[in-house]
């Protein structure tokens, strides 16, 4: 009951981050980028036709005006239309979003088996060969530039080998029916393992390439937080009952050095989810980060601020799913004021 | 003998250099007598006792002696069957309750741990097991109580449940190391007091090490006063009290505040402080604080030595030196 007013209370305060996140990106917007007419009109377009269009867009009334507009209209659900496209930003966000959704989500997934497997290793057989290997794994991970990375692995397993495919999500041939916009969820619905099979293998490489750098960050983090833990008191005392170090270690060092594992593990997700503009763009991925930067460089102003905001919600809720985790690693940890 | 350790001698290998922690060090405990091994801070007596369970951590390593255990030497036996042994016959409680628990594991769980591992009971059995170890260790409700997490405790609760986990599967040797030390003076005696008569109940052996000579005076049978990494005196607990003999012993039997004394001097204080364990003085570890040092002393090291029930290292008791000793 108290976990559920807790939510509550933490969804409650989306609505002054979002305030705040929409006023930022609307203001840069408008200070920053360039006017977006002539982009939309091409560069032979007349002032007059020009001025009509940022008439009819709203753009020459006063910042503040245009602001409380676009929150009545978002107030409602309507985040506006793509200057470009004439769709509702909406419309246009959720069909990329499932593709980013995917990938995110199998970064993660790769990121934090191998992470954590390495950091375990490294800080149980500390300073050993293996330590050293997963360093030098959890170093090469962090410093080496994603695109470079991508473009290495589509060379080796697409070009050399032949074994996976190196761009798009999904051959064609093979689209399920579209049913939640993840292929994977959706080719399983409907029963298509053609589908299934050839998303999954499309995943891999851009999966590897966005996942290398959160895997390095989370081997290091689980190394440093599994050596805290292991020196422990309670450590002591489960050795001294006569269990195997296995079990030590599995049970007893890894579920205390859990908490900052997972805290590194939801700030990562919550940056995959705001999409990887290098790996789609490597990988030709259909996601929303490179459509985003693209929309940036277009002064696309709706779509940009709607994204931005997508991403802000989506980050206070990953947020609150690792405060809610924690508590369940942790029964130290409440989310209710004690009374008296 | 149930424990007997020989010779045993562990060293800390260091980057400035080898420690001696443990420094030829022979003792043994009788079935269902309560050992205790006094000494300061840094004088080996936890090292000891980690030896005996096999829990010593990098650096640390015994380098020579024997560690019998029902005759068997456990410095010969493999991790897997130390496993075996830790926890079921030989088990440990530790200084500080407060950390020695598992924080994110009930009570329950962590005692039912222990026994599933050695006994072959059903959770529901090992359930009920608990639930009476708990109640055998004074804990109120322990039905309940075993469900509470180790925050949900004070520390002497705390510290009975470590003792409950460590008599779960009836051992035959409980180290304690320092069990009372982290703890108010109050809970301190009952601790005591239960360790007393479970002692009696479960019939085990107790190696209680203490740097407290109250706690000696009222728990122990026998008692081993250590220092440096070496046995300075050996006698069981009566004599050592009314007649202590190596020079140490005496210095911390007098550094005991009493509240009887109305002498209005001031405490006694042994000089000087222990010795950086990198530098040993030559000769007798001692010989730079004791007040009856002889120049003997700074040169040769003193052999532990059986005088009048005591096993004493001083030149003080040396039939060489015998003089010296008669005129104490």
């Amino acid at each position: 009951m108290q976990m559920i007013k807790y939510m509550i209370k933490r969804i409650l305060m989306l609505i002054p981050v979002l305030i705040g996140v929409s006023i930022i990106v609307f203001l840069i917007m408008r200070v920053f980028s360039p006017d977006p007419a002539p982009i939309v009109l091409g560069e032979h377009a007349t002032q007059q036709s020009m001025q009509e269009w940022r008439l009819a867009n709203g753009l020459n009334d006063p910042i503040w005006l245009q602001y409380v507009n676009y929150i009545k209209d978002a107030m409602t659900g309507n985040l506006g239309t793509s200057y470009y496209t004439k769709a509702p930003v909406t419309q246009e966000i959720f069909s990329r979003f499932p593709a980013t959704i995917e990938l995110a989500i199998a970064a993660i997934i790769f990121a934090s088996l191998l992470g954590i497997f390495l950091g375990v290793v490294s800080a149980v057989k500390k300073n050993s060969i293996f330590d050293n290997g997963g360093r030098i794994l959890a170093l090469i991970g962090v410093s080496m530039p994603i695109f470079w990375l991508g473009i290495l692995l589509i060379i080796l397993f697409s070009g050399t080998l032949h074994w996976l495919p190196s761009t798009g999500r999904l051959n064609p041939l093979y689209q399920p029916t579209q049913i939640t916009g993840f292929y994977l969820i959706d080719s399983l619905l409907t029963g298509n393992m053609n589908a299934l099979v050839d998303a999954l293998r499309h995943l891999v490489l851009p999966a590897l390439a966005l996942g290398m750098y959160s895997m390095a960050i989370i081997t290091r983090m689980t190394r440093s937080s599994m050596l805290e833990s292991m020196s422990q008191d309670y450590i002591r005392t489960a050795r001294a009952k006569g269990i195997t170090n296995r079990r030590v270690i599995r049970k007893h060092a890894l579920r205390n050095a859990l908490i900052p594992i997972v805290t590194v593990i939801g700030l990562q997700f919550g940056s995959l989810l705001g999409g990887a503009v290098l790996t789609e763009t490597v990988f030709s991925w259909p996601g929303i980060g490179a459509y985003t930067v693209n929309c940036i460089l277009k002064s696309d102003f709706p779509v940009v601020q709607g994204v931005v905001l997508l991403v802000a919600v989506v980050y206070v809720l990953v947020n609150l799913a690792v405060d809610i985790i924690y508590a369940f690693l942790d029964p130290r940890i409440k989310y209710a004021k004690k009374e008296g | 003998m149930l424990l007997e350790v020989n010779h045993l001698k562990t060293d800390f290998k260091l980057k400035k250099g080898i420690v001696h922690a443990v420094n030829d060090v022979s003792f043994g405990i009788e079935k269902g007598e309560i050992l205790a091994i006094v000494g300061e801070s840094g004088s080996g007596k936890s090292v000891t006792s980690l030896s005996v369970m096999g829990l010593l951590q990098e650096p640390g390593k015994v380098v020579d002696g024997e560690i019998l255990y029902k005759g068997e030497d456990l410095l010969k036996k493999s991790e897997k069957e130390l496993q075996k042994i830790r926890g079921d016959q030989i088990s440990m409680i530790f200084q500080e309750p407060m950390t020695s628990l598992n924080p994110v594991y009930r009570i329950k769980d962590q005692i039912i741990e222990s026994i599933m591992t050695h006994m072959k009971l059903s959770r529901k059995e090992a359930l009920a097991r608990t639930v009476e170890m708990l109640k055998t260790v004074g804990i109120p409700s322990p039905g309940q109580r075993a469900n509470d997490y180790p925050h949900q405790m004070s520390g002497g609760m705390r510290q009975r449940v470590m003792i409950a986990m460590a008599l779960a599967c009836n051992p035959e040797l409980l180290i304690a190391d320092e069990p009372t030390t982290a703890l108010d003076v109050t809970i301190q005696a009952q601790i005591l007091e239960l360790l007393y008569s479970l002692r009696e109940r479960f019939n085990m052996a107790v190696l209680l090490i203490t740097h407290d000579l109250g706690v000696v005076a009222e728990a122990a049978d026998r008692v081993i006063v250590m220092y440096c990494g070496q046995i300075m005196e050996e006698a069981d607990v009566k004599s050592l009290f009314s007649n202590p003999m190596h020079p140490y012993t005496l210095g911390l039997l007098n550094s005991i505040p009493r509240i009887e004394d109305e002498s209005g001097e001031r405490l006694y204080m042994i000089k000087g402080m222990v010795p950086n364990p990198l530098h040993m003085p030559q000769g007798c570890p001692f010989s730079d604080r004791c007040d009856r040092c002889m120049e003997r002393c700074t040169l040769e090291m003193p052999e532990l030595k059986e005088v009048g029930g005591h096993k004493v290292r001083c030149f003080l008791y040396n039939q060489e030196a015998g003089k010296e000793a008669d005129d104490r």
